[in-house]
This record gives structure tokens, sequence and C-alpha cells, in this order.
């Protein structure tokens, strides 16, 4: 099996160094060879490498020989977020016979390259962050995963087309499925539309073929007019609690798909919509089509992009209106073929293969198509026959006045409500366009960051109904994977208990927010390892410091804090010092926000030095306190949104954390207003960014904390290791 | 396991690579087959990826080791799916396996051999734009990390004479006896990820692609920005080697097209253009950028917020119309062209200093000989069809064998990527149909 070495003495453990170059996105930065000067001098580091990609083979052939050759004890990679690459390292490091927990990744470029122009203090807060993880590696410990059991059953929630075809799909692959739907019927929105891009498909018959096989399924349990209450665990385990018409249902399933859908917008207040009759949705026009209760008038003109590709809002683009507008204009010349249809639009989506031919087949049957600019939208008029639409036409110089007998407003899809509170009861993000946030938007399209939780169609994003039919089919597959498995193994970061300095006094079992703390038979908390989900909260409660997470314990977070800021200036000392700024970010919310800052090149200040933390409720106030001692100037806790915190309210309890440190720090001469609490989300990168840069400006108002001020704080006696 | 947990998969980019992965990760064992050296596809040859502008072989080349490194993948590299027998849950796939001239088993990737081999030929993975020696690796980050003897090229190979490579070579890995191999292997379904090639804007005379020096496709403009591409990411005119201070993207060339080229449009060259046009700003900073357009398809997620940020952060010009005809100038062989702005109502002229062609991307041109190895139809432009597009988008005319990545229609990577996972759950299927009897 892989490496299970004990690490070394976990006094003075050899430390191995790797700085990766990531072609020129970190070395086109930060001075690589100068951090690397700069390594070799820290106490414990036995060994630095640098390499171009440290992810490629070379480099972790480089990174498993290193580990042999000099015998390293603990490993450091200094490159990218951990929260794409650590996995890759952490096999690399096990199968070089080195425990994977001694094992940590640093990231200097999301945090750092991507993030800061200055080349001379990007390179100088590299060097700060590779000597945080120095300063924790020498407390790390070997830890064992336990390995847990994934039932092979899935809860898939929304039973339109997306949800009915995963579901087949599970069932196809031998899993159990149980089948949540909000309405009586299944089939979703499709239940209301006539007909399906390019328009020969008829979205009943497409439904009730997928409703006919869920029904005939033997292995997807149907659950109409059905909502989810609660949801609670973890991958493989997760105890579900629906709502529906009999009473409430309790179950526990393996994995859960989200496939909740979207609703198109109601455009209430623009271009007279609910004003006239004459103006009406292109949702309502197909119903209209489905039922056979279309006359079209004489001239028709459709106007694209009502409510999204806006400069503030909605932003994006819905991808399918184009075409399902289109669609609709052949239809209305099917019915009538003296109808005259306009088409309104900013850029035509008629992308890839069946939009192109179905564009081009509406020019040869005479639809006109206006372009018109965000700048100049059309001006519709209610008229007694109708309304007229005036649109500026470019090409002409002038106003089209074109007199309609009806007008179709083509709206974006937007998220249901239901959607966002399924999000917080499943505590996974929504990102600012209101759909559901994937665990990455290239490489992950169909998973959720939480492990086991998976997405597919509109829920995820605007797409038609083949594309959401392949969304679906790869969740259906993502979510096989584990349960294929029947086993997995689970991370070891979790909560552990000192038996000796525990005093029994229950803190800890009364914070946790999975009930995951039970007492034992000799009247101690026992922790169940399978229910913990790692958030720290307990730990922080603990007034002996009994109760520890590992990997992030206090003696390992108190030394991260001192290597991230010791010694507190190397600047010139004529220069006017800057001020340090740290931000304890939570893994869920706050780190990813810096990362995607990263990834989207947002400035904020080189100031700010980021600490990883798996919830801002781990977060403690001899933490806050060690920063200040050691050369902070202000302290941010970042968390997740009220509502969204991984681990319920762990971000709440540090918000009141914060609030009573503040004002211990106000008693002090250090002042309250050094310390904050931020929330924010995944999906955030700007809140983020200008968050830290207006938090810097108002540090360097305060200036720069006179450490004499900041007194030696001693908490709780014992509990520095 | 048997025949049963089996799967072919054909084509190693982005597509082959997470259909083999997702398959091997639940048990069943993969036969990835890829023609070229290494896997990794086009991805392997971009910088960035749009929107989110990660470095493409960041995000790609972790899942290109786990490919080779999964106790359940079999890569077969250099190789060829040549016939196919049988029917869903029991096909048999003869896989030809061109010689490597290398020992796998031996070679250590020093790259000794490439240095002294005396051949030049123009290098494919840099879209010609530089040499590459008959003995190579296709990439840096090439997985395998072994290097080949390209035998179209070699000396040895075809005339006879040198072998200085195996001279140098300390590991003794040059191997000129080696054969071409064939296997036949068991399998349950077959996964077709042949991905992309791109048009060759050639006789479209009027844009003057090979004619004009300034003139580059956008793959090529790929390659010359990247770190590791042909100028050490120095963007440099090819006519002088100096930086352009102008550059103009021409979008849609050869697509939407009812005359030469292709009728369809291929979903991601607005997007690929934006991201180069960042590219560009952010290495040339005083360089003014220009995007020529038709319709701006930013139709995807994180798309439009992507374009309004190089539109006003990174100061790229959108203009809505599409030159006619190009001239170079021969002073400094720069390119101007006539335009109607057709917002303003314009006619307008520009002059450029290099010139972008974001031409057509179509499926693979080694389709046809496949899909008739295969059995399956394809349609008039070398996609695979699908006979039932809207219910089964994944499949192709023939049980059992599943499509997915571009080969099965325009689209970007992370539409790729699902319809890659979407197919093993097709062939997740077939297999338990197999195995139940």
């Amino acid at each position: 099996m892989k490496g299970n070495s004990t690490g070394g003495e976990a006094s003075n453990p050899r430390v191995g160094v790797f700085l990766c170059h990531c072609g020129t996105n970190i070395a086109g930065v930060v001075d690589v060879p100068e951090v690397a000067e700069f390594t070799r001098m820290i106490p414990g580091v036995v060994y630095v490498g640098e390499n171009i990609h440290t992810c490629s083979s070379e480099g972790l052939k480089n990174i498993k020989e290193a580990i042999r050759e000099h015998r390293l004890e603990r490993v450091i990679v200094a490159a990218c977020t951990p929260r794409t690459h650590e996995p890759i390292f952490r096999e690399a490091v096990e199968e070089a016979g080195l425990n994977k927990y001694l094992f940590q990744m640093v990231n200097v470029r999301e945090h750092d390259s991507w993030v800061h122009k200055d080349k001379a203090a990007a390179t100088e807060k590299a060097k700060y962050l590779v000597q945080m993880a120095v300063s924790k590696a020498a407390h790390l410990e070997p830890e064992e995963e336990k390995e847990i059991d994934i039932l092979p059953s899935t809860l898939v929630v929304g039973a339109g087309v997306s949800g009915m075809t995963a579901s087949l799909s599970l069932a196809e692959q031998g899993f159990d499925v149980v089948l949540v739907e909000k309405e009586a019927e299944t089939g979703g929105t499709l239940r209301d539309l006539h007909t399906l891009f390019p328009g020969v498909r008829e979205a009943s018959e497409i439904i009730k073929s997928l409703g006919d096989k869920i029904r005939g399924s033997d292995r997807v349990r149907l659950l109409t007019s059905a909502r989810v209450k609660r949801v609670d665990g973890f991958l493989g385990n997760f105890d579900v609690e629906i709502e529906g018409e009999g009473g409430d249902l309790s179950m526990k399933v393996g994995t859960i798909i989200v496939a909740t859908g979207a609703e198109p917008l109601t455009p209430a207040g623009y271009y007279m919509y609910g004003e006239t009759p004459a103006v009406i949705t292109q949702l309502e026009l197909e119903k209209r089509l489905k039922s056979a209760s279309v006359t079209p008038p004489p001239r028709v003109v459709m106007i694209q992009c009502v409510g999204a590709m806006e400069e503030r809002g909605r932003v994006y683009c819905s991808r399918i209106c184009c075409d399902v507008a289109v669609k609709n204009a052949l239809k209305l010349i099917d019915l009538n073929p003296a109808t005259e249809v306009y088409m309104v639009y900013r850029d035509l989506m008629t992308y890839g293969i069946e939009g192109e031919v179905t564009y081009q087949e509406a020019l040869r049957r005479g639809v006109r198509f206006v372009n018109f600019q965000q700048d100049k939208p059309p001006q519709v008029t209610p008229t007694s026959g109708g309304a007229t639409v005036s649109v500026y036409e470019p090409l002409l110089g002038s106003e089209t006045v074109i007199e309609a007998g009806l007008v179709v407003l083509s709206t974006p899809l937007i998220q249901r409500e239901e959607g966002r509170a399924l999000a917080r009861l499943l505590r996974v993000p929504i990102a600012s366009d209101g759909f559901f946030l994937e665990a990455h938007p290239k490489m992950r399209p169909v998973d959720f960051s939480s492990d086991g939780i998976f997405l597919c169609g509109t829920a995820h994003g605007p797409k038609n109904v083949s594309e959401s039919v392949s969304q679906a089919l790869a969740a259906a597959a993502r979510a096989a994977i584990p349960m294929s498995r029947g086993r997995v193994r689970t991370e070891a970061v979790k909560a552990t208990l000192d038996e000796e300095m525990c005093v029994g006094c229950g803190a800890c079992a009364s914070a946790c927010p999975f009930d995951a703390i039970e007492w034992g038979a000799t009247g101690l908390p026992v922790v169940n390892e399978a229910s913990c989900k790692g958030c720290g909260v307990c730990a922080v409660e603990c007034p002996m410091g009994a109760m520890q997470l590992r990997y992030f314990k206090d003696d390992q977070l108190l030394p991260a804090v001192d290597g991230l800021l010791s010694p507190t200036r190397w600047l010139d000392p004529g220069k006017e010092a800057e001020p340090v700024i740290i931000c304890f970010a939570c893994r869920w919310c706050s780190y990813a926000a810096a990362d995607f800052a990263g990834v989207m090149r947002l400035n904020y200040p080189v100031n700010v030095r980021i600490i990883l933390v798996p919830c801002s409720g781990r977060v403690d106030f001899r933490h806050v306190f060690e920063a200040f001692q050691r050369g902070a100037d202000g302290v941010v806790v970042a968390g997740c949104l009220k509502e969204q915190c991984h681990y319920v309210d762990g971000n709440i309890i540090a918000e009141r954390r914060v609030d009573a440190a503040k004002k211990a720090l106000n008693t002090l001469k250090v002042g309250g207003d050094r310390l904050e609490m931020f929330f924010c989300s995944a999906g955030m990168p700007r809140e983020f960014a200008d968050f830290m840069t207006e938090f810097t400006e108002r540090i360097r108002r305060m200036g720069v904390l006179n450490r004499r001020d900041v007194p030696a704080l001693r908490v709780n006696g014992g509990t520095q290791k | 396991m048997g025949k049963a947990a089996s799967v072919v998969v054909i084509g190693g980019g982005i597509a082959g690579i997470q259909a083999s992965l997702d398959l091997a990760d639940r048990g069943v064992r993969v036969h990835l087959v890829e023609k070229t050296p290494s896997i990794g596809g086009k991805m392997a040859l971009l910088d960035k990826t749009f929107p989110t502008m990660d470095c493409a072989i960041c995000i790609l080349a972790p899942k290109m080791i786990e490919v080779y490194r999964h106790p359940n993948i079999e890569l077969l590299t250099l190789s060829e799916v040549t016939h196919v027998e049988g029917g869903a849950g029991d096909f048999r796939v003869t896989v030809a396996k061109k010689p490597r001239y290398v020992d796998e088993s031996k070679c250590i990737g020093c790259g000794v051999c490439a240095s002294k081999c005396p051949v030049r030929v123009p290098d494919e993975a840099q879209m010609g734009l530089s040499t590459r020696r008959a003995a190579h690796l296709p990439f840096p980050q090439a997985v395998p990390l072994i290097y080949s003897i390209d035998e179209r090229n070699c000396l040895y190979l075809t005339k006879g004479i040198c072998r200085v490579c195996e001279r140098f070579c300390e590991a003794g890995a040059i191997d000129f006896e080696q054969k071409p191999e064939e296997r036949v292997i068991d399998a349950a379904s077959i996964i077709v990820a042949t991905g992309l090639d791109t048009y060759d804007p050639s006789p479209l005379k009027e844009y003057g692609y090979r004619r004009f020096k300034n003139v580059v496709t956008a793959l090529e403009l790929e390659r010359m920005i990247t770190a590791t591409g042909p100028t050490e990411g120095q963007l440099l005119r090819p006519s002088d080697g100096r930086h352009p201070e102008s550059v103009a993207f021409i979008q849609c060339v050869g697509s939407r097209s009812l005359s030469e080229g292709y009728p369809y449009c291929s979903a991601v060259c607005c997007m690929h253009a934006t991201k180069e046009a960042i590219l560009v700003r952010e290495h040339i900073p005083e360089a003014r950028v220009t995007i020529m357009y038709t319709d701006m398809r930013a139709f995807g997620k994180g798309f439009r917020e992507f374009v309004n940020r190089a539109r006003d952060e990174y100061g790229v010009e959108y203009i809505r119309g599409k030159p006619a005809e190009i001239r170079e100038e021969p002073r400094d062989s720069g390119l101007s062209f006539w335009y109607e702005d057709t917002v303003t109502g314009e006619m307008l002229q520009r002059r450029v200093d290099l010139l972008v062609l974001c031409t057509a991307l179509t499926p693979s041109r080694d389709n046809k000989r496949l899909a008739e190895i295969l059995g399956v139809e394809l349609d008039e432009h070398d996609f695979f069809v699908q006979p039932d597009h809207m219910l089964s988008p994944l499949g192709t005319t023939r049980e059992g064998i599943f499509v997915c990545g571009y080969s099965q229609g325009p689209k970007d990577i992370p539409d790729t990527i699902a319809e890659a996972s979407g197919a093993t759950a097709m062939s997740a299927e077939v297999i338990r149909r197999a195995m139940r009897g």
C-alpha cells in the first residue's frame, strides 16, 4: 500500500521545498531563484528544488527522487492553488513512502504572482508564504485515513429532462434512485413548451417518453409534489428528509444530483410588457403555439436580450433564446406564410451546426434580422392594432418603425427560488449570475466542491435539451464513480481529543453543528469520524485545548502564523513601513474567491497574506492575537456568506468571536478596527479584492502597530505546547 | 475482468482523457488509443483557456499524468484502430501500434538523441512555426515523457545512414529493430473522442494567408504567445521579428460560409479570439488590439462577463464588421483593409502590424477512415452522426459506440468534459447489460 512513514523526529524533521515556475505564470513576477536562496537558509530545510511545471511527470518524478535521495520527512510545494493540484502531489508523496499529511501546498500563484504587479514585493511575499509552510511543516504529523462505505443510491432533485435522464442512466447502471419533484407531474419546463429547437420534436413527446420510462423503472422511486426538507451527512451517507403529500420521508443515499432547472424571467418593466396584450414573452408564445391559439398577424417583432446581456445585473447571455426565437419565427411563418417576422437582436447566438443551418433557413424564408446596439435599445409603443417598435438601424442611419400585431420578448433563464433554497440546504454555492457554481468552471462542470453532490441541466446555466441530456449523463457517470467503488477513503482532517487534557465540560459536543461528538462510556466525548466534517469549531470552544483539528491544530496554526509574519519588516529602514495584513480564509468560499481573484488577475495590495483554514469558525482569538504579536497590523477573518457556510454556521460563530475580540482589542491599545470579519462567496472575487484594498487602506491610515503596544497574552496556561 | 468490463477510447485529447479517467476510477479497464506519440491533443497546445484564463497545460497535465499512472488504463500511443468486429457488449477491436524506435522501459527523457539528430522538420506542435528533429518529444509536458523517432524523416529509417542518436543515448534506449505491432482487444464498448483540426484558409485568397508574412491563424498566434512556443512567449511579427503595435483578429474565416469553407459556426472562436486579444494586451500593453466580428458569440457561462472585461479592462476594441480584402504594404509588410463598421455605418480603413485569422475548426481529418472501420455514419462535415441528437446526443449509428467532444459537434472544453463523462455512463450501461447476459 502507499507510504505510511511515521515522519521522523517531530522536533527537527527534514523539510524539502519545491518551488514552481509554472511556466511564466509565477516566474514572470516572482523571482523564484531568489525565493529558493532564501528558503535554503530557513532552519529545517534540507532541500530546495525548482521546476518549470511541478505538476508534470518530470516535476513529480523530481519530488519522489528528492524524497528518497535526501530522506525528506516533510514536503512543501509552492505553486498554484491547492484546490486543484493538491491530490496529485499528495499521491506522489505517498508513492515515495511518505504519509500524505506530511505534505503542504503554498499558493504563490493565484494569491501572489497573479494579483500583484510589483515584482519585488511579490517576491518578498512569496518568501513569507513559503516560510509559513516550513514553520507549520515541522509540526505536521502522519495521519490515517478511514474508509467509508458508499450507499449505491442517489437522490435526484428535479424531474425535468435533466433529472429524468440522470435517474434513468443511474438505474441502467444498477443504482437505486429517489427522484423528487415539486410539481404533481414530471417534465419541468418542457411541459409548457411546444416544439424544441430546431422545431421538429414536440416537447410533450420527449417528456412523455422519459416519464414513461421513469414510471416503468423499478429502480427509480418517483416522489411528486415533494420537496427536500433537510440534508445532513456526507458522501456515501447522506441523511435526507423529504416532505411530501403523504407526510415526511427519511432516507439515506450515497450521492445527490441537483437538476432543479431554471425559469424564464418575467420582463416586468421592459418594452411595455404587462401594459398591453400585444407584448408577450417567448414562453407565452410557446404556450399559445402548443394550444394552437395563435393567428400570426401580418407583422411580428421579436426582441432579443430582454433583461439579459446587461451592463449590470444580468450580464450573462442566456444561450438559447436566439435559437428559440428563430424556431418560433419559422413556426409563425408555417402557420401564416404571409407573416413578416422581424428579429431585433444584439448578437445572434445561433451557434454550432444546427444553429447556423436554422438561421440560414430563416433568412431564406424571409425572416428579417435587425441589429441594435446596447446603448440604443428599441422603443415599443402600444397602438390600437398592437404596438409599434422603432429601432435605430446604423446601416440605414435612421430609425426603422415597424407596426406590429405582436411583439415577443426573449428573456433569459434565471435561477428558481427553490434552487436558492436547495443551495442553502445542501450548503453549495451560487455564482454571481444566480446559477449553481460548480467545483471548477473548466475542468469539473458537473461536480460541486462538496464531495458526492453533482449538478446538471439549466440549474447549472442556460442550455438546450441535448446539452442538458449530456450533462445529466455526466452527472450520473460522476456520481456512479464512488458508488461503483463501494468504499472511499475520507480525509483525515477531523477532530481529535487529547483525553489527558479533557475536563469533560461538553462545550465541544454542544458546539458541533453536525452532532458528531457523542459521549463515550468513559464519560469523555468521542468524535464520530464519519460524521465529523472537519470545521474545527469544537477546537476553539474547548477551553483546555484538548479538542484539536488534525492538520490544523493550534500547535500547527500558531507556528504558521509566526512564519507568515516574522521578522516583521525586511524593507529598507529609510522607507515608510508598509502595514501587513493577515487574512484567515476558509477553504470553501473565501479562499476560492481569492483564487478566482487570481484567475481574473484582479489587483489588491501585496500587503495581504492569506492563510488557509477549513472554516472561519476554526479561528481562535489566540490565533488573531498571535498575528498581532508577530507583526500583523490588521487581521481579516474571511468566511462564506451568512447562509452558505459549508459547516452550517461556523461563519456566524466566527463573527461572534470576532466581535468579542474587537472589544478586547479596543481595551488594549491595539484597536478593534484592526480586526474585521468578511463574508463572501466563492463567486465574489471582485468583492474580495475590493475589500482587501479598502481594509489595507484603513490599516494604512491607522498606521503600523507599535509591537510594544501588543501585550503578551497567555491564554489558558497549558495550551501552548 | 474480461471483455465485459473493458472499453476502448479512441483519441487522447481532453475528451479521451476524461472518459478514460472516469471509467478507470470506477474499475473499468480502459485502452486509450492515441495516434500521436503523446496524449494531450489540441488543449495541450493552448496557452490559456477562456473564460478563466487558466493555464491550459497546468489544468491538463495532472490529468495526463493520472492517465499514465492509473492501474486501469493501458495507454497505447502511436496507435490506431484498424478493424472492428462484433457488437455492443462484445467488440473485438484491432489496434495497430507503430514503432517508436525508442525502448519505453529504458528512455529517461534526457533529450540527447534530439540534440544530436541532424534532421530538421517543421514542428507540428508549434503549428510549423519552428522546427523539431526526427528524434523528438512532441512538447515538453508530453505523456509518456519518452522520445520517439519520426520514421518518415529519420535518415536511418529512410536512407539507412546516420544512427547518431543511438551512439549518444546513454540509456541504450534507441531500438531501430522495433516493428509495428497488432493486437486485438475485447471491449464492451468504444468511445470516439477524435477532436478537432483547423481549416487552412489558403483558398481564401482575399485574406492573404501564406502569401503575406504577417497573416497568421489563431492557433499559430496561440503558439507564438505561449512560453513554450517557438519564440518563448515573445510575440514577434514573422516579417521583421519586432513586437506588433497593432493586431487585428478576423472572425468567421471559412465559417458560416455558404461558399468556400464551412456553413456551420465553430462555437468557440469568438471566445478564443477574446482570450488571445487579452493575452496580446498583456504581452504588449501598448498594442492596439481589435476584433473584427460578425456576431460576438459569448453565449456560455461566464463568457459575456469575459468579453466585457476584455473590452473594459484590457481595452480590446470590438468592431462589428468583416473586412473584404486584405492588402500587404510593401514597406513594412503591414496589412491594410477597408471595412464597414455596421454599428456606425461608416466605411473605414485600417492598417495593422499583425493579422490573425480565426478559422473554422473542423472534425479530425482521420474521421472518414475511422468511421468506415467503425461502421458508423458521418455527416457532410465529418462529424459523427447521432441518430437521436436530442435524447441520445452521445450515441452514434452503431450501438455500443459513443462519441464525445468536438467530434460530436463544435464545443468548448467544459462541454467536452461533460460529454466525455456522459459517454462513460453510456458505456457503463452497455457493460452492465453485457454482464447480466
